[in-house]
């Protein structure tokens, strides 16, 4: 799993506060420019002064060095020596540093097709399962700096998500944000994933609506077709209604949305009954996605009452995907590995686990299908996962 | 302590009271001697043991059962916990009765009620004479065309019907040409098809030349094997089959395989050949049928063909028919009955597949129009073939009235008001009413009366067995049921 955030060791610090740059290798950028960019430079390069001037920061990878190793950049400001996970980092990612914490993340690589921005960690609901357990502090910054980020991201980006926490929580400044994004990146598609629960105020999904994004949808998660159960799984009252008639607001106002279902213990007793209520009432949704478990977050803390082995549960999957099917629901699995699901259901397997987080065992190595099989969750690999994972023959 | 609670404190109701619910409405029927259907306004049902119901009905439902799970998810009751049923009720009732503000979409032309088939059943009273008294005139179908083309519905199809719709085929030429002049012609153009009912005995080349040229699908009329199909069919030189089968090849050469569609009839003789019958669908390749009773008009009640099997007769005709199509299918062969399909999509969507002699409000007029050969508008096929009989209740007027005048014709709106099921005496009690239809033509045929004596009905009896029997088919084998989604979901 690539990491994108850590902590640099900063010399000659002189950045007043936290900044985006775009990270570029080009020492011969023009000066004019260079003040937007931060350069990238290979531990074993020995640049001159000269050549880093004028860029807002330098950027070295490689753990363990001192600056003065790096002579021709002794003299250089904000200069961010970076352990080796950042090698990754490449031309025209954009990364955010903080000159005082040594804080950087990387908030956009740009040769990924899933980049997905933090809008907050802040949620009113509290998962069983949630991968980003929310925090209620104030971390409004989140959200100025995707209005930066949506400025500064490439006009031919394919995707970019918006996620959190639950995004909405800005109320009208998130409908602002997708304006926004739709201005600065009128070709790129966009996923918010949310709860849905805010837009059970038709004006404020029509708001969204009329923004008229040409390629938005939101991912909504319905955990189950009983209410008791849903408001269980999100450990919050009253989200089951509120949800629906978000759902139900937001395609009255022509808005795509995406049910998403992830599979544990607790949603799978009803898993094709929740498969039969959306066809049922929900016929009109863009798309459903069943979700396998990522061993993150609350998870890892609940994984007693969460865990079951897809394989366990994979003839139930394959019902739940006929039922979706027969009703010309475009469907989706996501996260789950191809040996543990039954063939009837592969064409809908998705190979969806983002590029940073998705990782292999060493059994798979020898597996005839590793190349269209969505692989597992990094968290998977290292806390969890099936015990019937089985290399298909070659 | 854990920041997370159990689904216990979500659920509040204890476990062991009973909880506190508001009914929402519903209907229950007898499904056999233990059991009951449940149905709730938008067609959703539940099958629930006498006692449940009971209990249900009492408001003695424990929240921690599992019916009572299912019966909120299901929109049978509401409580603390959600509100929701009533929306997601009135959303999907509302998809069920969009289509009546689309009105007519379906406009039959009879183009002649010549034929050179003698068919004993048939229910139009054909003519064999070949003079032009019986073919339509280009003056009357040029005003049908207008008439057509006023209708709100947005997809208008032409059916082109006879006697044998291409023993006048310059006509059928004519009114293809002249309505899609027309529709161009119009600010909003509309979504125009045709489809032609032949018996394939007299096309030739250069008919289905045209009929591909224009995008005209084939119906027609398969009756079972050989010796069957040619004994219901009679024509000169007994050659029907023939002539069917090989214009069905011929049709799906120039039109495509699935372009061409067969009805058909039962009659005695067919009784005891379902799966024959059946088998020569499969034979000619085609993806499912429909098991049809013979109806109670033209020669078919002169020729006593209609008495000659009962309700109950034919009903074990369809058992046995719906049984072995499902057989079929748990071998691999997909196949399927198209009436089952029907109900089934008002059983398991909010779709109404807008079957005319099986909807309510009833098809009559606002489903389906007739444009006679002889300029006569009338309300459905069934009411031309009253009409035949001499009975011109459901005549709605002739071609030279306006469409406001044809469609607000008095009898078809009282018609259409009084027989609507939802409100109809025994109907409005019934569990089944939103999967059935009301047929004020048949019933008004059959007793006089456009409602009808429900208990006295042959449409209410096999409506109801058929319901009954796709319940029971569905909760007893899961792959029926999930074979019966498909069905539904997709008709």
């Amino acid at each position: 799993m690539l990491k994108l955030r850590g902590k640099a060791q900063v010399h000659n610090a002189s950045l007043e506060m936290p900044r985006l740059l775009r990270v570029t290798s080009r020492e011969d950028l023009p000066t004019s420019m260079r003040s937007k960019y931060a350069l990238l430079i290979p531990i074993d390069h020995h640049a001159s002064s000269a050549a880093s001037e004028g860029f807002a920061s330098i950027l070295v990878p490689g753990a363990g060095v001192a600056v003065d190793e790096l002579p021709g950049l002794s003299n250089s400001k904000n200069v961010f020596l970076l352990s080796e996970d950042f090698q990754y980092l490449a031309e025209g990612d954009i990364v955010r540093l903080n000159p005082e914490s040594g804080n950087v993340s990387t908030v956009f690589r740009k040769n990924t097709p899933n980049n997905s921005i933090l809008l907050t960690e802040r949620c009113n609901h509290l998962c069983l399962m949630c991968s980003q357990p929310p925090k209620d502090v104030d971390d409004t910054w989140l959200l100025e700096d995707a209005f930066a980020l949506v400025r500064m991201i490439p006009t031919d980006t394919p995707n970019i998500g918006f996620t959190g926490g639950e995004p909405t929580t800005y109320g009208n400044r998130f409908i602002e944000l997708i304006e926004t994004t739709k201005r600065n990146l009128p070709r790129t598609s966009v996923d918010v994933l949310t709860n849905g629960r805010a837009f059970k105020s038709e004006s404020y999904a029509a708001k969204l609506g009329r923004v008229k994004h040409p390629d938005l949808q939101l991912g909504i998660p319905i955990y189950s077709d009983d209410p008791v159960r849903h408001d269980f799984i999100v450990q919050s009252e009253g989200a089951f209604d509120e949800t629906l008639h978000g759902v139900l607001n937001l395609k009255r106002h022509g808005v795509r949305v995406e049910i998403r279902v992830v599979i544990h213990q607790q949603s799978l007793p009803r898993l094709v009954q929740t498969c039969e209520f959306i066809a049922r009432n929900l016929l009109f949704v863009d798309h459903v996605a069943l979700m396998g478990l990522e061993i993150t977050g609350f998870t890892r803390a609940n994984l007693e009452q969460l865990w079951v082995d897809p394989y366990e549960y994979r003839d139930t999957l394959s019902e739940a995907i006929e039922v979706l099917r027969a009703y010309g629901l475009s469907c989706s699995i996501y996260n789950h590995q191809l040996c543990l699901i039954n063939d009837d259901v592969h064409d809908v397997c998705r190979q969806s686990i983002s590029d940073w987080k998705n990782e292999f065992l060493p059994a798979c190595d020898s597996c005839a299908k590793m190349r269209s099989c969505g692989g597992f969750f990094s968290s998977q690999v290292a806390f969890k996962h099936s015990e019937h994972i089985v290399p298909y023959a070659m | 302590m854990s920041r997370f609670q159990p689904i216990a404190f979500f659920n509040r109701q204890p476990t062991s009271s009973t909880a506190s619910y508001d009914l929402l409405p519903f209907r229950f029927t007898e499904l056999d001697e233990e059991r009951y259907v449940a149905t709730n306004l938008s067609g959703e049902y539940m099958v629930l043991p006498r006692d449940v119901l009971h209990r249900f009905a009492k408001s003695e439902l424990n929240a921690h059962e599992p019916q009572y799970i299912e019966l909120r998810s299901r929109h049978f009751l509401s409580d603390a916990h959600s509100k929701m049923g009533a929306d997601l009720l009135a959303i999907k009732v509302r998809s069920r009765y969009q289509r009546l503000a689309d009105w007519t979409g379906l406009h039959i032309f009879v183009l002649t009620l010549r034929c050179e088939h003698a068919c004993p059943y048939c229910q139009v009273s054909r003519q064999s004479d070949d003079k032009d008294a019986f073919d339509m005139s280009r003056e009357h179908a040029d005003k049908a065309i207008q008439l057509a083309l006023r209708s709100p519905n947005k997809a208008i199809k032409i059916e082109f019907q006879g006697g044998e719709s291409f023993l006048n085929f310059e006509l059928m030429k004519h009114v293809v040409v002249a309505a899609k002049v027309a529709n161009s012609k119009l600010a909003e153009p509309k979504d125009l098809a045709f489809v032609a009912a032949t018996n394939l005995a007299v096309t030739t080349d250069e008919m289905l030349a045209f009929c591909a040229e224009h995008a005209i699908t084939i119906s027609t009329s398969l009756d079972g094997p050989k010796d069957l199909h040619n004994k219901n069919r009679p024509r000169p030189g007994k050659d029907s089959y023939q002539r069917v089968t090989e214009g069905i090849e011929k049709a799906r050469r120039w039109l495509g395989r699935d372009k061409v569609s067969a009805l058909m009839t039962t009659t005695q003789a067919s009784l005891g050949s379902v799966r024959e019958i059946i088998d020569e669908y499969l034979a000619m390749e085609f993806q499912g049928v429909f098991l049809r009773p013979l109806s109670p008009y033209g020669f078919a009640i002169k020729t006593r063909f209609y008495r000659a099997y009962d309700a109950k007769r034919w009903l074990r005709f369809y058992d046995e028919g719906l049984d072995y199509i499902i057989e079929l299918n748990r071998r691999g062969v997909a196949f399927r009955e198209y009436y089952a399909c029907t109900i089934l999509a008002k059983m398991l969507t909010s779709a109404d597949p807008g079957y005319v002699d099986l909807m309510s409000p009833a098809g009559i007029g606002i489903g389906a129009v007739v444009y006679n050969y002889d300029g006569a508008v009338y309300a459905s096929d069934e009411a031309r073939m009253l009409a035949e009989m001499g009975d011109e209740t459901f005549k709605l007027g002739t071609v030279d009235d306006s469409f406001d005048a044809l469609f607000t014709n008095e009898t078809l709106l009282r018609a259409l008001d009084e027989s609507f099921a939802y409100s109809s005496p025994m109907c409005h009690d019934c569990a089944f009413e939103p999967w059935c239809g009301s047929d004020p033509v048949f019933h008004w045929g059959q007793q006089g009366d456009v409602v009808g004596r429900k208990p006295e009905s042959e449409f209410c009896e096999r409506n109801m067995h058929i319901f009954r029997g796709l319940v029971q088919r569905m909760e007893a084998d899961p792959f029926v049921r999930r074979l019966f989604m498909k069905w539904g979901a997709s008709c």
